[in-house]
C-alpha cells in the first residue's frame, strides 16, 4: 500500500513524500516502516503504544484510533500532523 | 579538556539551545568577539545540548518537534554531523507513563567515558553507557514506590511540565548523585542511582499545607562545586540555600537579598574554582509571579562569601524597561581567569560577561526563546 509521508518526517525517508509498505494491521505497518527508517515509529507512537497528541492516522479516508485497525485491501495509509502551534 | 576551558588560547562556543533549535556562538581566548552559527534542528525545540568535557568532541542535544515526540542526537565531531539516538529516554511499557521531553543532559563521571544521564518531563532519570545511542531507565527511581509521592502527578509542577534536572555527580565518587526536581525536591543516592532519599531540610516549601515537608519542594536549579564536592547550592522557588556535606540541612542565604530584589530566580551558577562565589539572576516572584527582572531593572547578583552577603551586577544592562526571563538552564560560566558569565533570554538575547559580572554586553540577539546555554 501507499503510505503518505508528512513532511515533519521526512528526514526518515530521505524526503520522499509517499513509501510503498506493507502491514496487517496499523501497527505492524509501522513496525515495518521502522526497520526500514530507524526512529521513525517513536516519533509519533509514545512508549505505551498510544498514537501521540497531534498524530494523526487516516486508513483509505477513514480516520484510526489506535494502531488494531486491518489493512487488508487498504490501499492507502495517510500520516497527518495535526496543529500544534507556536 | 575541562568544560569551557579557554586559558592557553583555546577557543570557545556557547551552545545556544531554544524552543526552535539549535545555534552556537563562538569566540577566540580574548572573548571580545562572537561569531553566530547555525541553526541546526531550526524548528526543532531544543531542551538541551552540552558537550562532553571527557574527549572534547560529543555532544547531545535533547530535541523534539511541535508534533514529533522526544528524541536525542549525538555528534563526535563538535557538532557538524549529527545522528539520532537508535533508542531516546522511554518509560517502561505498561507502566502508563509518557516522556514528553528530555530536560537535562549531563555526562557521566570522567573515569566513566561513554556514561551519560538524562532527566526528563515527566520526571524520569535514564543512563546511556554508549554515548547517547541508547538509552535505559534507572529503575531505581522511575520504579520507587514512592515516586508517585515524591513527584505528585504527571500533570503537576512547573507550567510546561514537571521536570527532572539537576543530575550531579560526585567528581570523588560514581556511584555518589543528586538530583532535583520540579516539583519533588533533592535527592541523593549513594548507589548509582539504585536508591535514592530526599535531601530537603531547611528548604521551605511555603506553597504546601506543610511549609516544612520531606519532599515536594520545587528546586528550580541546583549545583555542585566541582572543587568542593561537599558543597552545593540550589535555587528554589521559596529562595536560596546552600548545603555543606555532610550537613544535612539546608542554610537559607537567600534572605540576604535586598528586599525589594527578592531571593527567587531560575539560574545558579558557581565559580569554577571559588566556592564561595556564585551569581543568581534574580526574577519577580511576587503575587501571580511575572519571572521578569524585578521592576524591569535587570541584573546579575554576584556573592563571594558563600552567600553571607550580595552584590549587584548591572554595567552595560539595560537599565529600565527591560523585563528579561532567563530559565534554569540558560545561565553558564567558563573556566577563564577572570571567569566569563553568560546568559540567554527567553526574548532571544545572549548577554556575556567577560570580567565575573562587572560589566555585561549583548553578545547576540534576535534568537527564539533561549531554553539553556553551556559552553563547550
Amino acid at each position: 500500500m501507499r503510505v503518505l509521508i508528512p513532511g515533519p518526517l521526512r528526514d526518515y525517508t530521505a524526503n520522499a513524500a509517499a513509501v510503498s509498505a506493507d502491514g496487517h494491521t496499523l501497527g505492524s505497518l509501522l513496525a515495518e516502516l521502522d526497520r526500514r527508517f530507524p526512529g521513525f515509529r517513536f516519533r509519533i507512537i509514545d512508549e505505551q503504544g498510544r498514537i501521540r497528541r497531534h498524530i494523526k492516522f487516516f486508513v483509505d479516508g477513514v480516520q484510526a484510533n489506535d494502531l488494531n485497525p486491518t489493512l487488508d485491501n487498504v490501499a492507502e495509509v495517510m500520516i497527518v500532523c495535526a496543529l500544534s502551534g507556536g | 579538556m575541562a568544560k569551557g576551558d579557554i586559558s592557553r588560547g583555546r577557543r570557545a562556543t556557547l551552545l545556544i539551545a531554544t524552543r526552535k533549535g539549535l545555534w552556537q556562538l563562538g569566540t577566540d581566548a580574548t572573548r571580545r568577539q562572537w561569531r553566530l552559527a547555525g541553526p541546526h534542528f531550526l524548528g526543532h525545540v531544543v531542551h538541551h545540548c552540552i558537550a562532553d568535557p571527557r574527549d572534547g568532541r560529543t555532544m547531545l542535544a535533547a530535541a523534539r518537534t511541535g508534533h514529533l515526540g522526544p528524541t536525542i542526537f549525538r555528534s563526535a565531531d563538535r557538532g557538524r554531523t549529527w545522528h539520532e539516538a537508535k533508542r531516546p529516554p522511554a518509560f517502561r511499557e505498561g507502566s502508563g507513563r509518557v516522556v514528553d521531553h528530555s530536560f537535562w543532559l549531563a555526562p557521566g563521571h570522567a573515569s566513566e567515558p561513554g556514561i551519560w544521564y538524562a532527566g526528563t518531563s515527566p520526571q524520569g532519570l535514564f543512563r546511556s553507557a554508549d554515548g547517547g545511542a541508547t538509552w535505559d531507565g534507572v529503575d531505581g527511581f522511575n520504579e520507587h514506590p514512592m515516586r508517585k509521592a515524591w513527584c505528585g502527578g504527571d500533570q503537576d509542577g512547573t507550567p510546561d511540565g514537571p521536570k527532572l534536572h539537576s543530575i550531579l555527580i560526585d567528581p570523588r565518587d560514581p556511584d555518589h548523585m543528586y538530583i532535583g526536581m520540579s516539583s519533588g525536591g533533592v535527592f541523593e543516592s549513594a548507589n548509582r542511582g539504585a536508591a535514592w532519599r530526599p535531601l530537603n531540610a531547611g528548604v521551605k516549601a511555603d506553597f504546601l499545607p506543610e511549609p516544612t515537608p520531606e519532599f515536594g519542594h520545587d528546586p528550580h536549579c541546583v549545583r555542585l562545586h566541582p572543587v568542593l564536592p561537599d558543597r552545593l547550592y540550589q535555587q528554589n522557588h521559596c529562595g536560596i540555600y546552600r548545603l555543606d556535606r555532610p550537613a544535612e540541612r539546608w542554610q537559607d542565604i537567600g534572605a540576604s537579598m535586598p528586599k525589594s530584589v527578592g531571593p527567587i530566580g531560575f539560574p545558579m551558577v558557581v565559580h569554577p574554582r571559588d566556592p564561595d562565589t556564585l551569581w543568581v539572576f534574580p526574577m519577580d516572584g511576587t503575587k501571580v509571579w511575572p519571572r521578569t527582572s524585578p521592576a524591569g531593572k535587570p541584573a546579575v547578583y554576584r556573592s563571594v562569601n558563600g552567600g553571607k552577603s550580595w552584590q549587584r551586577q548591572a554595567t552595560g544592562l539595560p537599565k529600565t524597561q527591560a523585563w528579561l526571563t532567563v530559565k534554569r538552564q540558560a545561565m553558564t560560566a567558563d573556566q577563564g581567569t577572570p571567569v566569563g558569565v553568560y546568559f540567554g533570554t527567553t526574548s532571544g538575547e545572549i548577554w556575556g560577561s567577560r570580567d565575573e559580572g562587572r560589566t555585561w554586553k549583548c553578545l547576540a540577539a534576535h534568537l527564539p526563546h533561549v531554553y539553556a546555554i553551556e559552553v563547550a
